[in-house]
């Protein structure tokens, strides 16, 4: 057939890339029809509870679970000594799913109770009796560090007092720990002594950052289930399918393969679900006992008090620069509160410590933190992983040195600021940076060095409201992270007879998208509308590995993935359309659902017709699969040094304030946002994400406040913790910096957790700018503004601690 | 083991008999006894407004009513929320505008948008922040919901 002779029909050049998509779920989601994990419920089912402690540290001298037991409608219940085989859990390994003869925090799990309804099911708890000997409770991380503190893991020691002398290798929670010392991180570039010695001015400073949660809408919840062969099935919400398959496999002794998760529609994640907590293990061994399916709810309370938290850190934090406002050194000693177990957010140092060393250009930088076992909550895992605590110190040290220095602010960062191709003391390698236009950006948008000055020079003028603008930067990854040995996601991609796509990906939703993300990627490869594909992402049985929703990887590694599937089926389709057709490979294109002449968009067939013929020939193999992985860089050694990330992603807030000096009340009035995001591939989406971010952050600046008190939670509510409201929100004004990363999807960087970062901080030099007084604690409630701005707020000094 | 009551109301314009223990809430019979889970569990204590229903035509926190109270009511739940031009505008303004991202709070979020602009056609945007005040949301940051609700408005 001659194309020319006909006709042609000419397609024009279209594209998906930048433009605002609506979230593929939303429908259901808006019409009440999404099932989520609280709206499932298989036959047979039974009702799972957890008695938790009511002591926060003490030994457990009995538990009576006889009359429990005996309740009508109770199917099992057991306490750690019905699981002989229980094994320690947890990033550390530190504690028991049901805890063995001490309880060390308000949430330990005690025994747990299997019923025809929660209702019998709680009523089962209230019969439970628990005798208790009480211990000294440890809630202060100060405290808890001193050598001689009484200990929150003691090793064991047998019956008259003598050490027992356990094998090398057996984790915590059996052999226990000769301090409360959870975890220690020791980072250093440089020389700090040279670089204080080149400084013209050095500031010192403690922060404090306190305990704040997820809080995340849906409950947490599970449903585990055997089936007759004894292979699991859990309906989870898990961010992390696949590795935690296998953790699942390891504390049940089973086998992995025997495992099967399915992940409903998660009601939001922001971390929380990065490890496997002790419900979901609990839940799986009352289903094992019961032989029937298990469902496990937490209640609001419970959500509150047995979540992970964000890591309540004290820091002190040493910098200088020179007169002409080179950065010279950065010396940082943190001490993290680790509560009782350790989760995750012991490892946050780890980001933490990328933004000390590289966040501005840091020539010397000495960084040492130890997280201790307290009584409190355990910290986990929270969008932002530590970079919101470094960043508070870090960009009031950039205001307070620039002021100290006499030099605009803006201008100081500037000078500091990376440019692409430059690689930190730690030896991250910025392959694409669009730092200093994040910086101006933000800058010119807000008028940020007009206002600056107004504010400033409007302090001591009468009236009680201030208004103030402060700005700060972040880094954070944004092409995956190297957090396991490896940093992959698989795709399965499958054309079918109407040219409509299935995108089978290992890569988990969790309300943040990347369904939508991902299938503009595979649809503008294949030039098909969005309408033409269909996502499969929850069920481990049918998508490939992947190693989880976390470090704003998933745009990135999972995008890359499904790009290289959707590549290897149009390479094959333009194969048989050149073969078929008589037309160069490359002189061909996929285009609005057609093949086209590349050069003028001249149809040569429907691609619907070219599939529906395909797949009754020999050897059509429209099954297309591949896997991306981090490109080869130099992963970090002992000492913290080299890469962590394929890429880098930045941002610039600027925070308008308006502070009432007579009630200390700070509103939130504007913030001014610049994000570095390589290339904006879902602008409904990237906005969604962004403005998220920035509220989520206004909380953590202003209002949410876990209140712990000697290890009990004070708030475990909405009522009195504190969420950010609609009538609260700032005027948000977001730009996007396209620096078009080589390595990403269409140039595309991560940006999930970026916008929280920075909020804190700038929302403190807002408060400087407009009072002249500087916050080193949060969250900037009245009671504290009001206080610090009469002066009435000892100066926080927490004094660099060293072990040997 | 505990008070059986029957009551009979409309459910999304259909008569509904029901019988339920007089200490259970109304979510808890809408999902649990009925099987409409719509209508989300977020904090049980009338603090997030998942749970929102409307009731005679207002809304409320169905966390917080009886389900014994609904006896000889009109209910109305987000699946019922259907045979009215302004609430099909409403779903697909959330939709287009992005304001949905985890979803849980969505449901709650319409019933209480909705029962707003029946009472305030014109919403501006303050009217409708101060409106939702009732109703958290985790993920959106508000934004993007308030855009959708104030859209609807002259639909």
């Amino acid at each position: 057939m001659n194309v020319a002779e006909k006709k042609a029909r000419v397609i024009e050049p279209d594209s998906l890339i930048g433009k605002r998509i609506p979230k593929m779920d939303a429908p259901e989601k808006a019409s009440g029809r999404t099932r989520y994990i609280h709206d499932i419920n298989l036959s047979g089912q039974l009702h799972g509870k957890i008695l938790r402690s009511s002591r926060i540290h003490a030994l457990i001298k009995s538990i009576d679970v006889s009359a429990a037991r005996a309740l009508p409608g109770v199917h099992v219940v057991i306490t750690a000594a019905d699981i002989p085989d229980q094994r320690p859990i947890g990033v550390a390994k530190d504690h028991f799913p049901l805890k063995v003869g001490r309880v060390r925090s308000q949430r330990d799990e005690i025994a747990a109770v299997a019923a025809e309804s929660e209702e019998i099911a709680e009523a089962a708890l209230k019969l439970i009796k628990v005798e208790y000997e009480d211990l000294p409770v440890i809630s202060d991380p100060e405290q808890a560090i001193m050598p001689g503190a009484a200990l929150i893991h003691p090793e064991p020691h047998g019956a008259d007092g003598s050490h027992l002398h356990l094998k090398q290798g057996m984790s915590i929670a059996h052999k226990g720990k000769p301090d409360n010392i959870a975890m220690r991180f020791d980072y250093v570039h440089g020389d700090v002594v040279q670089g204080e010695a080149e400084s013209d001015v050095v500031v010192e400073d403690t922060f404090k950052l306190h305990y704040v949660t997820h809080c995340c809408m849906g409950v947490s919840g599970m449903i585990a289930e055997f089936d007759a062969s004894g292979n699991l099935l859990m309906y989870s919400n898990t961010q992390v399918p696949f590795l935690h398959k296998r953790e699942f496999a390891d504390y049940l002794n089973m086998d992995p393969a025997r495992i099967r998760i399915i992940q409903p529609p998660i009601g939001g994640g922001f971390g929380s679900k990065l490890d496997i907590y002790p419900f979901e293990v609990i839940c799986l061994y009352l289903a094992r006992a019961a032989k029937r399916p298990v469902k496990m709810l937490f209640t609001r309370e419970e959500e509150f008090l047995a979540s992970p938290t964000r890591q309540p850190v004290l820091l002190t934090l040493r910098s200088g620069c020179k007169k002409d406002g080179t950065l010279t050194f950065r010396q940082v000693h943190t001490l993290h509160d680790n509560g009782a177990y350790t989760s995750w957010g012991a490892t946050t140092p780890f980001v933490m410590m990328q933004t000390f060393s590289s966040l501005y250009r840091v020539p010397h930088c000495d960084y040492h933190t130890a997280a201790v076992y307290t009584n409190n909550p355990y910290a986990g895992s929270f969008r932002g992983y530590g970079n919101l605590q470094a960043t508070f110190a870090i960009e009031q040290h950039m205001d307070m040195l620039a002021e100290k220095i006499g030099m605009d602010p803006l201008e100081f960062r500037l000078k500091n600021a990376q440019d692409a191709g430059e690689t930190t003391g730690q030896g991250m390698s910025f392959k694409s940076c669009g730092f200093k236009d994040c910086i101006t950006t933000a800058a010119r948008r807000s008028d940020y060095s007009r206002k600056a000055r107004e504010n400033a020079a409007n302090r001591g003028k009468p009236g009680n409201i201030k208004r103030g603008i402060g700005m700060a930067s972040m880094l954070h990854v944004g092409g995956g992270a190297k957090i396991y040995p490896s940093d992959g996601c698989g795709t399965i991609l499958k054309m079918d007879d109407f040219a409509n796509v299935t995108l089978i990906t290992g890569a988990s939703e969790i309300g943040q998208g990347s369904e939508t993300v991902l299938s503009q990627l595979v649809c503008e490869e294949l030039g098909l509308p969005i309408s033409a594909i269909t996502v499969v992402n929850n069920d481990t049985a049918i998508t490939p590995w992947d190693v989880g929703v976390h470090a704003s990887r998933t745009t990135f590694i999972a995008g890359n993935s499904a790009i290289g599937a959707a590549k290897k089926a149009k390479s094959k389709i333009l194969a048989v359309a050149a073969k078929k057709y008589d037309v160069a490979e490359d002189e061909l294109d996929l285009r609005g659902g057609f093949v086209i002449q590349a050069a003028s968009g001249e149809v040569v067939v429907e691609l619907s017709k070219l599939l529906r013929n395909l797949h009754f020939q020999d050897k059509a193999e429209l099954v297309m699969t591949t896997f991306y992985y981090e490109p080869p860089s130099v992963h970090q050694d002992k000492g913290f040094k080299g890469d962590v990330s394929a890429a880098y992603a930045w941002g610039t807030q600027v925070v308008e304030v308006e502070v009432d000096t007579d009630t200390g009340q700070v509103r939130m009035t504007k913030v001014t946002g610049a994000h570095d995001v390589g290339r904006v591939l879902n602008r409904l989406g990237i906005e969604g994400q962004i403005e998220g971010g920035v509220v989520m952050g206004q909380g953590y600046a202003l209002t949410e406040d876990l209140l712990i008190q000697n290890g009990v939670m004070k708030n475990p509510n909405f009522r009195d913790y504190k969420l950010v409201t609609a009538p609260e929100i700032p005027e948000m004004d977001i730009a996007f910096i396209e620096s078009m990363d080589g390595e990403g999807p269409q140039g595309a960087k991560g940006v999930g957790e970026a916008p929280s970062i920075c909020i804190a901080a700038a929302t403190a030099n807002a408060i400087a700018n407009a009072t002249g007084v500087r916050m080193y604690e949060l969250p900037f409630t009245p009671e504290k503004v009001y206080r610090a701005l009469r002066g009435q707020t000892p100066k926080l000094y927490w004094k660099p601690w060293k072990a040997d | 083991m505990s008070l059986k009551h029957d009551i009979e109301f409309t459910l999304n314009g259909v008569k509904r008999h029901v019988s339920v223990d007089v200490t259970m809430n109304a979510l808890a019979m809408l999902r649990d006894v009925i099987g409409l889970t719509g209508t989300k569990y977020g904090c049980g204590e009338g603090e997030c407004g998942a749970c929102t229903i409307q009731v005679d035509g207002v809304s409320l926190n169905s966390c917080l009513m009886f389900a014994v109270d609904c006896d000889g009511r009109n209910v109305t739940t987000i699946e019922g929320l259907a045979n009215d031009s302004k609430a099909d505008a409403l779903r697909e303004s959330f939709v287009e505008h992005g304001a949905v991202q985890c979803g849980f709070c969505t449901p709650g979020m319409i019933m209480q948008a909705d029962h707003l602009l029946h009472k305030h056609p014109h919403a501006d945007e303050a009217c409708v922040k101060r409106g939702i005040e009732g109703n958290l949301c985790r993920c959106t940051g508000y934004k993007k919901i308030v855009d959708a609700i104030v859209a609807v408005d002259g639909a």
